[in-house]
């Protein structure tokens, strides 16, 4: 046997005008709608560009947020790092309520359902993912808050002595849990999604095989399913936490907003990046703006860190399918 | 050498089981379990603060929980911990739709008080919020979310399926970045686009809130959407067709526009559909940069202009009863466009690809 190795002649492909118009042409295109992304940076940057310069670092640090006094008594002074507490507190509430849920959802669609059900339950998810989050908004404001501050109360009432769910003063109305409880039932159908999709994915011969092997349903999902499905989990959660994060106003109609670091989850006080824009943006003069400008780009990269992150785990588990 | 023993004392040989089929025995089981659970939820009930529908269907959940665990603790074997699997996700699953069950009536029942005739056809610019119901309308909001939702899907319903073709059909050496940027888009917080397109557009072009601006703020939305799903549908379309094509010595223009295009024609249709219904109820970019305004107004140029979304939050903030009455009628029409335009795009993409 010779060691000579036949591989394929490299073929030249060479393209007629019009087909180099028209790549030309699309791939101008596409690059436009992703330069999107570079340019809400460079603008968002452009525009706050004076906050970051004016105040460093105690941007992210204070959490003061006020504008100069009329009289010139005061300088103007902001500060995001509340409302960032405030939003990470509020989506990581949601997160840890959705998460449970949307697998349950996600396992029983895939492996309990009755067949017929499934097709109507699954439109049926894909609808609540499409309510508006204003109608949310509302809904969570007269109808979940009235039941969630009795949660509140109950819960202060037995586990009061954690400093988690210690209230200074008894307000329970627009807390950080009432906007994460809302929250978590906003991004349960996107975390639901994703995970069974991947659900659907784990491999059916594996799991007939756990069967073989007299496995119970549970069995073979604890250790077919569910191990297949982790990263999928792990995105999917991901891109609900981009979600929460990025919320405005739904957080904005059910928080209380209070420019304050506040970890007491039960007390009527929090915030979020996105609601705080939302609700300083009609009154906000020259300078504010800029300051929101700031804020936004700094909601922006955080949510865009999360959102990456989502995505390339999100792949990684749909390419290992 | 190992020796292997067989176990002498007694050989157990268990009944076949039938795991896809609940047995009677289970039923039976679940019946006792289910009676348990029912006795503690009373006590719980009435011992602790929980009222109301809720309260019954928390405390019969503990009160399951409970028993399941004791069960659990006195009888170990795995059949036992199948069923209480089995029961924790039907709980589950049953607890997530309390909401959604909630959220569509309460919008159903709150929303058809505001709803006449005259709600479709007047506007607010006679009228203020808190005034009896039979007086002004949302007109003004619907043609508002029209011409911006339409202006929106003109811009990014051909970027995005432009996108998609440059991902799939050209397949190019950038194809994998922008898929990946496309993806990471749709997670850009819809206050961001407000605030970017704010920053943009209107202080540097237009210097004031009107339409066009809303439109843009809500393409920068729409696009990754379209763009996601417009990809699924032309990697649906089979390589044979493409390649008989190239055969037949078409250009990759030809074979787009006039074999791979046609071939997908609904399928673009419904990713257009569902970017719609993405942004239709769009409110937080729209405050920033269309706003709102009393008066049906059809010029994208020059003022602001009334959606749907801006009305309910307007309707909210006025805070009155009779405000959220009204605010209850726009949710109930925004929720009924947006409900109807997931129907069709589902329809539509049932018969076409025959995508799951």
């Amino acid at each position: 046997m010779s060691d000579t190795e036949v591989s394929p002649r490299a073929l030249k492909v060479s393209r007629g005008t019009s087909d180099k118009v028209f790549r030309g042409f699309v791939l101008a295109g596409a690059s436009f709608s992703v330069a999107v992304l570079g340019l809400i940076c460079a603008f968002l940057l452009f525009r706050g560009f004076e906050i970051f310069k004016d105040f460093g670092f105690s941007f992210f640090t204070s959490s003061r947020w006020e504008a100069a006094a009329d009289d010139g008594s005061s300088p103007a002074h902001y500060g995001v790092a509340a409302m960032l507490v405030g939003s990470i507190v509020v989506a990581t509430i949601a997160v840890v309520l959705a998460v449970p849920f949307a697998m349950s959802v996600a396992l029983y669609l895939e492996y309990y359902a009755p067949q017929k059900l499934k097709r109507l339950l699954v439109s049926l998810l894909d609808l609540v993912a499409s309510i508006p989050s204003v109608i949310w908004g509302i809904w969570g404001y007269t109808i979940l808050m009235p039941h969630a501050m009795g949660w509140s109360k109950t819960l202060n009432s037995w586990l009061g002595w954690i400093p988690l769910f210690k209230v200074p003063v008894p307000i329970f109305e627009r807390s950080p849990f009432i906007a994460g409880t809302l929250l978590a039932m906003m991004i349960l159908p996107i975390i639901t999604a994703v995970t069974r999709e991947v659900y659907s994915q784990a491999p059916r011969d594996q799991i007939d095989a756990a069967y073989g092997l007299g496995s119970t349903k549970w069995g073979a999902i604890k250790t077919v399913v569910l191990p297949f499905g982790k990263s999928g989990l792990v995105g999917g959660t991901m891109l609900g936490l981009g979600r929460a994060l990025g919320e405005t106003i739904a957080v904005y109609l059910v928080l209380n907003l209070v420019f304050k670091v506040n970890f007491h989850i039960l007390a009527s006080v929090g915030g979020n990046v996105a609601s705080m824009i939302a609700s300083r943006f009609g009154e906000a003069g020259p300078y504010e703006l800029k300051a929101l400008m700031a804020a936004g780009l700094v909601l922006f990269l955080l949510t865009l860190t999360v959102n990456f992150m989502a995505s390339a785990i999100v792949n990684r588990s749909k390419k290992a399918a | 050498m190992t020796v292997f023993t067989t176990p002498t004392s007694e050989l157990v040989i268990p009944d076949p089981r039938t795991p896809w089929r609940n047995p009677r025995k289970a039923l039976v089981s679940n019946a006792t379990t289910a009676g348990f659970s029912v006795v503690i939820a009373i006590l719980l009930y009435t011992l602790t603060g929980l009222d109301g529908l809720l309260g019954w269907y928390a405390s019969f959940i503990l009160g399951l929980l409970v028993v399941v665990a004791v069960q659990s603790v006195l009888q170990k074997s795995k059949h036992f911990t199948d069923r209480i699997a089995s029961i924790m996700v039907t709980v589950g699953f049953a607890s997530v739709l309390i909401p959604w069950i909630s959220l569509i009536t309460t919008v159903i029942q709150r929303g058809r008080h505001a709803i006449y005739v005259g709600f479709f056809t007047h506007d607010m610019l006679v009228n203020s919020m808190d005034e009896p119901l039979n007086m002004g309308g949302i007109s003004h909001a619907i043609v508002g979310t029209l011409i911006i939702v339409g202006i929106s899907t003109l811009i990014a319903a051909p970027l995005g399926i432009i996108a998609a073709i440059y991902i799939v059909e050209i397949n190019g050496k950038a194809a994998r970045t922008v898929r990946f940027l496309t993806q990471a888009m749709s997670g850009v917080p819809s206050i961001v686009a407000g605030l970017f397109i704010y920053s943009t557009v209107v202080i540097t072009i237009t210097h004031k809130n009107n339409a066009l601006a809303g439109a843009l703020a809500l393409s920068v939305l729409m696009l990754p959407t379209v763009a996601r799903t417009s990809e699924e549908v032309l990697k649906v379309v089979p390589r044979d067709i493409r390649d008989s094509s190239y055969a037949l010595g078409a250009t990759q223009l030809r074979t787009t526009f006039k074999v791979v295009l046609p071939t997908v024609r609904s399928g673009l249709i419904t990713a257009t559909i569902l970017g719609i219904a993405r942004v239709a109820g769009e409110t937080a970019p729209l405050l920033l940069t269309s706003q709102y305004f009393v008066k049906m107004n059809t010029s994208i140029f020059t003022s602001p202009m009334a959606s749907l979304p801006t009305y309910v939050f307007g309707a909210l903030r006025t805070g009155t009863e009779l405000s959220l009455a009204r605010a209850w009628g726009g949710s109930f029409v925004l929720i009924s466009i947006v409900v109807l335009l997931s129907v069709t795009a589902r329809l539509l993409s049932g018969r076409s690809t025959g995508r799951k």
